[in-house]
């Protein structure tokens, strides 16, 4: 297997006294979908905002151990050129309050010098990989007007506008439809072909729709990480299986 | 009995949320009536234009409040060409920037700004800024728009500054959480996303500010020099519409022209400020994007 896209080596992270993350430690592969899943409060959203030194605005938050991007130490780059290249979208869709043009620009215009007709093309390159396009007549509109699975897309959209290696989302369907939820998660699977995705869900269904590779997390330690059909077949751990069966969750 | 006592209850309540419109429509009313007096015997453009404001001169007295007018419009924008950028700059610093320590410093401070009484920053712009003024700027005197200008700007900031504040503040973490997702840094979160977010709550501040230094009376009476002239710049010496008022109005004979003519002054004021509010409601909506 080639070199992993992100890698946790004996991550803990504390906030103030809780311990959250005990020793994870995951090896997340690049063009595949993997997804954490866990009960709520089992440390997926924390693991996953780690990747993207998202902890950084947290004063509380502490970090122990080692988290890798292609293998580099990500806390030896500047967090800003880090989340050029890890990208994410949050569980709520949280466009700006700006016209949809300029939320996607938003990214493009931090890192690139561009001029306006390579700026338009790849907003309007971007908007079309999420599959917006066609549906947004105006992009001079606000983005307040959308609805909440076209402002979800539109948050994969500003994602990848920028071009990153890695797209993390911290359920980004938890808050959508459940028509809008299968429009995003067709778009993850496209999404896959070009980047790394590494998913938090707390629906095991979605998990099995989309993903490659399911980590199970529990309690803060990652219990069992594996490939999709097999965790879901044949878990190796007793708390997963019970997990997958819904005794508890 | 019960439903008898909400209905009286939901008339007390409504003939006193009445009383205050009743009120206000009043003094309106009041000002208008005497005000519209003047123009008996002056007419409103010479009102309104004539740069000339004598009305105790014995061969024809004058009552163009032009300058008057233009003195209170270059005093105010004065004053809020320093108060807004650095109300807005200390607010966004005191919310995104400072670290508690110096939040917990600051806040109790500008409050305290607030509640000095305007006669004792006008002792300040006598004794401190105007000599300042003239020392430095090497002017005849310290006396003019200028020192105004400043003296308004401290009375605006502290309520453009807590009123930015708490906008900034109302913003949606998720934006800034969005836009350090992106890349971007304190500063282009600050600039490109926080405050553009909060636009409509900042223009608020910044008119509500600007009502405070357009009626503030006592400072800019202090300190302004009360020349009557057209002024041409910060540098002249100006009289404003509330200090004419405060000026002339206790020893003028009641029912008089010049008494019509304070209150055409007033009128003026009120409707200057009516039109700010109106303008910062309209600027602010347009910003106003519907939040989900």
């Amino acid at each position: 297997m080639s070199q992993m896209k992100l890698e946790a080596k004996g991550l803990d992270l504390f906030f103030g006294a809780k311990h959250v993350l005990k020793k994870v430690s995951i090896r997340i592969p690049d063009k595949q979908v993997t997804a954490l899943i866990g009960p709520s409060g089992c440390g997926k959203s924390t693991l996953l905002r780690c990747f993207n030194r998202m902890h950084d605005l947290n004063p509380m938050a502490k970090l122990k151990g080692d988290v890798l991007f292609e293998g580099q130490d990500i806390h030896l780059s500047k967090a800003a050129e880090l989340r050029q290249k890890v990208g994410m979208v949050f569980q709520k869709p949280n466009p700006f309050p700006q016209s949809i043009f300029d939320n996607v620009a938003y990214g493009l215009r931090l890192s690139q010098k561009l001029t306006k007709s390579e700026l338009e093309y790849k907003v309007k390159a971007a908007l079309s990989q999420a599959h917006l396009i066609d549906e947004l007549p105006d992009l001079k509109a606000s983005a307040m007007e959308l609805s909440g699975g076209q402002q979800q897309r539109l948050c994969i959209a500003r994602a990848v506008a920028v071009s990153p290696s890695v797209l993390l989302m911290d359920e980004p369907c938890s808050a959508l439809d459940p028509i809008s939820t299968r429009k995003v998660e067709e778009l993850v699977l496209q999404l896959k072909s070009d980047y790394c995705v590494v998913i938090v869900t707390h629906n095991m269904q979605q998990a099995k729709r989309v993903s490659d590779l399911t980590a199970f997390m529990y309690m803060g330690e990652l219990i069992e990480f594996s490939e999709t059909r097999q965790l879901f077949d044949k878990a190796s751990h007793e708390l997963t299986r019970n997990y997958l069966e819904g005794s508890f969750g | 009995m019960r439903d008898r006592v909400n209905r009286l209850m939901a008339l007390i309540i409504q003939a006193c949320a009445l009383s205050s419109v009743l009120v206000l429509m009043g003094i309106f009313l009041m000002l208008l009536i005497n005000g519209a007096m003047l123009f008996k015997e002056v007419s409103v453009f010479d009102f309104l234009t004539g740069m000339t404001w004598n009305p105790g001169a014995f061969d024809g007295p004058a009552y163009g409040a032009l300058s008057l007018i233009w003195s209170t419009i270059l005093v105010t924008i004065g004053a809020m060409l320093m108060a807004i950028p650095l109300g807005i700059a200390m607010a966004a610093f005191m919310s995104e920037v400072a670290p508690r320590f110096w939040r917990n410093l600051l806040k109790p401070l500008i409050e305290l700004l607030a509640g000095i009484p305007s006669v004792v920053l006008g002792f300040i712009g006598i004794e401190l800024i105007g000599p300042l003024l003239q020392k430095y700027l090497g002017l005849s005197t310290g006396f003019n728009a200028l020192n105004g200008s400043i003296l308004l700007c401290l009375m605006a900031l502290p309520t453009i500054i807590s009123l930015s504040e708490e906008a900034i503040r109302a913003v949606p973490f998720s934006f800034k959480e969005a836009s350090y997702g992106l890349g971007a840094g304190k500063w282009e979160t600050l600039i490109k996303v926080t405050l553009p977010a909060c636009t409509s709550g900042l223009i608020a501040s910044s008119m509500l500010g600007l009502g405070r230094a357009l009626g503030e009376t006592m400072t800019v009476l202090m300190v302004t020099g009360n020349a009557l002239q057209f002024p041409h710049g910060f540098y002249d010496s100006v009289r404003t519409l509330t200090s004419t008022i405060a000026i002339e109005l206790g020893e003028v004979a009641s029912g008089t022209t010049h008494y019509f003519a304070l209150f055409a002054v007033a009128s003026l004021l009120f409707c200057l400020c009516l039109i700010i509010n109106i303008a910062a409601e309209a600027i602010a909506a347009k910003f106003r994007y519907r939040q989900t």
